[in-house]
């Protein structure tokens, strides 16, 4: 193709035509989508690094050591990376065509994603009724900036979610469909990478003294 | 003209791949990722809950790495990275991203320890400066 293309003046008299589009249907929703997720983090990169120069300013307050949970930061950890494998297993079933089992992995999903946010918000419910709102120093202005951040993109991954359980239901696995579901899966497994980071840098180094 | 200009119309057409950049999933991969994920995330908390070493920047170096490791393992296991989806693109705009990362994070961290270093009033300049 690139050949007909170097030598133009050969048959630059007759009329050639590409079909340049041909692959988007199957591409090129998944790479922007891609570009997307590498956006968002460079988003979360900005969040961490605010944490990193911030994390350790108390303004004489509590510190990770006094407020972190680790238990219930395991329990959430774990509640993540259970919802990541149950929508590997969600898509496993789509390859299958099976659109029943499909739906019932995307569900038990987005329950796992749900006990995510239910433990999440408790958490920072308990923080700011001990006083360690957002507004108490530094560190607990970056630490509920970047963790509320994520939170907010798994809240609207769990909406995302349920709109894509009602489009499955009513439309079955269309060719549509099936994209939508790769790329909810891409985003779900981002934010399981995101907490990688979070549970890491900001609860574990978090506590150490 | 309308040669010239059809020349430079087709350049970009030659990285021709083939569709489907992602191979299907497999139920294999997905069980690899999870016992792999699983380890890794027991052993950071086991390490930091158990107090296993005496020094902070060791325990700090340790569970860091391991999280690097564990997100390698979701890219290959869960997002199925790899260097021929998308024809390289993906792989291109990831590598893209994580200099960005590091350059944000490592960058951050280093100028603003060293602007606080710096900027730490002593009781002497306060007093000399009028």
């Amino acid at each position: 193709m690139s050949e007909l293309a170097l030598n133009p003046a050969a048959d630059a008299a007759k009329p050639r035509y590409y079909l340049r589009e041909e692959h988007h249907p199957e591409n090129g929703t998944l790479l922007g989508f891609w570009l997307y997720l590498m956006s968002d983090c460079l988003v979360f990169a900005c969040l961490f690094a605010v944490y990193g120069v911030l994390g350790r300013s108390y303004a004489a307050g509590p510190s990770g050591a006094d407020l972190f949970d680790l238990p219930l930061v395991a329990v959430n950890t774990s509640l993540l990376l259970l919802s990541s494998i149950t929508y590997g297993f969600a898509v496993l079933e789509m390859q299958r065509k099976r659109l029943r089992a499909t739906l019932l992995w995307l569900g038990i999903t987005g329950l796992f994603g749900l006990g995510f946010l239910g433990l999440e918000l408790y958490e920072f419910a308990h923080l700011i009724h001990e006083g360690a709102g957002p507004q108490r120093s530094a560190f607990l202005s970056s630490f509920f900036t970047l963790v509320g951040t994520h939170g907010l993109h798994v809240t609207f991954g769990i909406v995302w979610l349920v709109t894509l359980m009602f489009q499955l239901g009513r439309h079955g696995l269309t060719g549509a469909n099936r994209r939508r579901v790769m790329c909810l899966s891409m985003f779900w497994h981002f934010l399981d990478v995101v907490w990688i980071g979070v549970f890491t840098f900001v609860y574990l180094m978090g506590v150490l003294p | 003209m309308s040669a010239a200009h059809d020349n430079h119309d087709h350049g970009h057409d030659d990285h021709h791949d083939h569709d489907g950049g992602h191979p299907p999933s497999t139920l294999k991969g997905y069980a690899t990722g999870l016992i792999l994920s699983v380890i890794l995330t027991a052993i950071p908390f086991w390490l930091v809950m158990g107090k296993a070493f005496g020094s902070s920047s060791t325990t700090a170096f340790v569970i860091l790495g391991f999280a690097a490791v564990q997100i390698v393992v979701h890219m290959v296991y869960f997002l199925h990275m790899n260097a021929r989806a998308e024809g390289g693109w993906s792989m291109l705009a990831l590598i893209f991203t994580l200099v960005l990362v590091v350059i944000t994070l490592s960058g951050s961290m280093w100028v603003m320890f060293h602007m606080n270093a710096n900027m730490m009033p002593s009781m002497h300049d306060m007093r000399v400066r009028p």
